[in-house]
């Protein structure tokens, strides 16, 4: 035991190390939240955070379980691609709760205008008009119906 | 029993770490929240957008959508997802001229003249859900991720808005949301995704100009269009694995 006669220096050293090893431990345990590291460098638990957040547009599903009569009579027209959604806006709430919310009905000109007011960056073949040219003060909805643009 | 001091250390510390990583494992599996609902497994999916920019009319419902639907910010400047109008001149191919009065939310005003010189087209942007994203490579504390369904999402709870993520982005699709001084980007809606319904600006889009596809789903649609049409990502040389895909890209768009 020739060699170890200053093992009091070891003991000190490897209990300071000891000290450092657990104030690592229980600081770890405390910093990292508990999903960290599950399914890979992040917090597990946010992407049921992020999937909890509630829907506003209820989907073209939810519309047509009710306004069937609508879907039949846009059934033949150009805008029956088109979901309810986009020119009504989000509706969820009224989905969920069709006595209490009742939806407003959108606003012709600027509606209308988003999509068929004539610009040069719009594809040839999409159908575009000059509005003052086409309609001067008048609204949309006095020739066209919305659902059926058509005029008959 | 005549196991020697040495077999009862050795066989003891192979025992305890054996069971710490047994342990650890299957915290994993109690952990693995998303596969709790029965209905959507992020094994089952690869989420893609495919954008026909020959289908789109610049007419904002992607923008507005987007805002309602996931609470943006309601000022310029702040957009998970915005359309871009160019105008590529013949003359001066190189340097096109491009503008986005407020993401085009509210449309575009009819500023080229028709029949001139030079052609215009909109190109709607957002992010790319990268498989090999740069933004998440650099965030320093692991704030944002990309899922197994290939959704690059930001852990708000867990973001120190240092603002890396927002300079490693090449498409420029992040930004400091102000109200929580955490970055914020498009999530490809994921909360409407999980419930099996489309992203709230696809659900707008008056043309279908913009398409959610699930690349691991067989009967998408989306294979289809891939076969029967030339796809473009945005800055390929940047090898992020961009999952937004064009069809009909203009090659003087950035």
């Amino acid at each position: 035991m020739k060699g170890f006669r200053d093992i009091e220096h070891l003991l000190r050293l490897a209990a300071l190390f000891a000290v450092g090893v657990l104030v690592f431990g229980v600081a770890r345990a405390e910093l990292v939240p508990p999903t960290f590291g599950t399914l890979g460098h992040f917090r597990a638990k946010a992407i049921d955070e992020i999937r909890a957040k509630p829907i506003e547009y209820a989907g073209q599903g939810a519309c047509a379980e009710c306004h069937a009569d609508v879907v039949d009579l846009r059934a033949k027209a150009r805008h029956r691609n088109i979901a309810c959604e986009s020119c009504h806006g989000p509706l969820a709430t009224h989905a969920e709760n069709p006595a209490d919310v009742t939806p407003k009905l959108p606003v012709a000109p600027p509606l209308c205008t988003h999509c068929h007011a004539a610009n040069t960056g719009k594809p040839k073949r999409y159908p575009t008009v000059d509005i003052r040219e086409h309609a001067g003060t008048e609204s949309c909805v006095t020739c066209h119906k919305p659902h059926d643009p058509r005029i008959q | 029993m005549d196991s020697t001091r040495r077999e009862f250390i050795t066989v003891g510390s192979r025992m305890f770490v054996m069971t710490a990583v047994g342990l650890a494992a299957f915290n994993d599996v109690l952990a693995g929240t998303p596969e709790k609902a029965p209905s959507y497994n992020t094994a089952d999916h690869w989420w893609a957008m495919v954008i026909d920019i020959e289908k789109c009319i610049g007419s904002g419902h992607c923008v507005r959508a987007c805002k309602l639907e996931n609470n943006v910010i309601d000022e310029p400047h702040y957009f998970r997802t915005w359309v871009e109008r160019y105008h590529v001149d013949p003359l001066d191919m190189d340097h096109p001229t491009v503008d986005s009065p407020n993401g085009g939310i509210d449309g575009f005003p009819e500023t080229y003249p028709d029949g001139g010189r030079g052609k215009a087209f909109f190109v709607p942007k957002l992010c790319n859900h990268c498989a090999d994203s740069p933004c998440t490579q650099v965030c320093p504390v692991g704030a944002t991720f990309r899922t197994n369904d290939g959704v690059v999402l930001i852990d708000k709870e867990y973001c120190l808005g240092c603002r890396y993520c927002i300079q490693a982005c090449p498409y420029g699709c992040r930004y400091l949301d102000p109200r929580t001084n955490t970055a914020d980007k498009c999530t490809l809606c994921y909360h409407r995704l999980t419930k099996g319904l489309q992203p709230a600006c696809c659900e707008a889009c008056p043309t279908g100009a913009r398409q959610i596809a699930d690349l691991k789903n067989p009967k998408d649609p989306v294979h289809e269009f891939l076969r029967t049409h030339q796809i473009q990502v945005l800055k390929p040389q940047m090898a992020t694995g961009a999952k937004t895909f064009y069809n009909g890209l203009d090659g003087s768009v950035r």
